[in-house]
């Protein structure tokens, strides 16, 4: 009995402590972005690695996101006679709700297991300890153009999953179930506010911080992992962790920011 | 001594879980001069440099730089106290996803203003100093284990430290490579007259380059004397050490017996 109350509490204070730290990580590379030198290579290299080598994922995913919604809210609201919002339909999932979350989900798979994995070699290498070394701050250095790189691209690659999405649902829609073509987009434009693409915009910045922040936060305490974080195992466990972590996050984080926004 | 001592170690106990590795370590560096320490494998000594670039933090005990608790000062500080460093981990720690010329100019492009072409002779220099000339564009893990060795030692050296730290410069170099780096570190050292600490089992050679040589034995400095005072020290374990590492030179009837 004692031990499960020890066990708990040994839990408990594990997770506290990591949950300060990720805090403390989180603020101290948020300041380092703003504080000189500036400079954009890093940032630049940042984007292409997580932004746009995730393009191609980001199309083919969201081609078929959109198809299918096509597919589906084709036969549900042929189902009420209600075939013309199909155009509205789809693009207010999508850019509402699909397209940031998808993405970010993809992303993370993607570049955040990747930036995850970078950085926690460096750490158990001992290249963090040699940058801290020659005074330069493994936070300014490593951590800023990544978290940059993040809030940058994810609205982007929203934007373009968006965009695919809703000509994936009008080629199924329109082209192939036959609903009118003039119907879905004027829906569209009648029905897609600003509002919406303001909270699609927030969501994917805010999954942008996120993902980057689980991820790099993740490989840099790879060492204080619980278990211990040893060589190529504790690298391995620690991406599966920021990915899970960060895909868990994003979907609960996705159900507040909704409920805040609407 | 009427040196000053800049880095000083007072009562340091490290331990992990049931293992205690230092025991009241004290050891005073002295400004400008070049302290060896030496010791068994797994005895510690790494370790001791970790505690003076305030990697790790002792479980008691002080390390002081310049009369500053090196675990007690602020980022910043530690930061500007760091700038006088130049490091070489036992393992060289390059970055493994860079060039060895862009291993070398990283503190330049980080910490100076100088421009690339700048930055390109003094790398340059450097690594033809380490005798790396041609392997700019080869990528750490396409190096030897001495050739990374070496580029660590340029990365170290590339901003003119006031105070180094090297952990074994010399092992896994042949003979004539580590006769030259003795050569090097003597010159600079001469010329821009650092600090240093050197961990090494390069005994006795490294003894001609040492000002001072530290013994660590069982968790504890066994004194921080001059070579020659260490050849000759009455303490048991200094010259069981002596014996062991110098037998060819000082006791030939123990050679004999082998
Ligand atoms: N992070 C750590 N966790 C647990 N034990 C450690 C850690 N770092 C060092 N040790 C232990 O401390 C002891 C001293 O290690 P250290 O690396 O300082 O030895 P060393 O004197 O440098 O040896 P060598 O000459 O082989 O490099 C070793 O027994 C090692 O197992
Ligand atoms: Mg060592």
């Amino acid at each position: 009995m004692l031990g499960f109350f020890e066990k708990l509490g040994d839990n408990a204070l594990y997770y506290i402590n990591q949950a300060g730290r990720m805090g403390i990580f989180l603020l101290l590379s948020l300041v380092s972005i703003f504080r000189p030198p500036f400079k954009l290579s890093p940032v630049i290299k940042q984007i292409y690695v997580i932004g746009a080598l995730s393009i191609f994922v980001i199309i083919f995913t969201g081609a078929f996101t959109g198809m299918v919604l096509g597919l589906q809210l084709y036969h549900t609201l042929s189902k009420f006679g209600a075939v013309g919002a199909l155009g509205s339909a789809v693009s207010l999932s999508l850019i509402r709700e699909l397209g940031p979350v998808l993405s970010a989900l993809m992303v993370t798979g993607r570049a955040g297991s990747a930036i995850c994995a970078e950085v926690g070699i460096m750490r158990i290498s001992e290249q963090v300890d040699a940058l801290e070394c020659m005074a330069i701050d493994p936070h300014k250095y490593i951590m800023a153009p990544k978290f940059l790189a993040g809030i940058i691209s994810l609205p982007l690659l929203t934007a373009v999953f968006d965009v695919v999405g809703i000509f994936g649902g009008y080629l199924v829609g329109v082209k192939l179930l036959g609903a009118d073509e003039s119907s879905y987009f004027a829906g569209m434009y009648k029905d897609v506010e600003f509002e919406d693409v303001y909270m699609g915009i927030i969501k994917s910045l805010c999954f942008g911080l996120l993902l980057t922040w689980i991820c790099t936060a993740k490989g840099y305490y790879v060492h204080m992992q619980r278990g211990g974080g040893f060589g190529a195992e504790g690298v391995s466990s620690a991406t599966t962790n920021a990915v899970v972590l960060a895909s868990v996050t994003i979907l609960v984080f996705d159900y507040f920011l909704t409920s805040v926004l609407l | 001594m009427n040196t000053k001592t800049i880095i000083q170690l007072i009562d340091v106990f490290k331990s992990f879980g049931s293992q205690q590795v230092l025991k009241g370590v004290n050891l005073p560096i002295a400004e400008g001069k070049t302290t060896v320490i030496v010791g068994g494998s797994g005895q510690g000594k790494s370790l001791i440099i970790k505690h003076i670039l305030g990697l790790m933090k002792p479980d008691s005990g002080k390390v002081l730089f310049d009369s500053r608790e090196i675990n007690k000062v602020s980022k910043k500080e530690l930061m500007e106290i760091r700038m006088n460093f130049g490091v070489l981990f036992q393992n060289a720690a390059l970055f493994d996803s860079m060039t060895v010329f862009d291993n070398v100019a990283l503190p330049l492009r980080e910490r100076t203003k100088k421009s690339e072409e700048e930055i390109m002779n003094i790398v340059h220099e450097k690594l033809s100093m380490m005798d790396l000339e041609g392997s700019d564009d080869k990528y750490p893990a396409q190096l030897s284990g001495g050739m990374r060795k070496r580029a660590g030692l340029a990365r170290a050296l590339v901003l003119n430290p006031k105070i180094i730290f090297f952990d074994e410069p010399t092992t896994g170099l042949d003979a004539a490579k580590s006769n030259e780096i003795y050569r090097v570190f003597f010159k600079t050292q001469a010329q821009l007259k650092y600090t240093s600490v050197i961990v090494s089992h390069d005994v006795p050679k490294i003894l001609k380059l040492a000002d001072y040589v530290a013994l660590l034995h069982g968790g504890v400095v066994q004194g921080c004397l001059t070579p020659e005072e260490f050849q000759l020290s009455d303490n048991p374990l200094v010259k069981e050490y002596v014996e062991t590492t110098m037998g060819s030179l000082y006791s030939s009837e123990m050679e004999e017996g082998i």
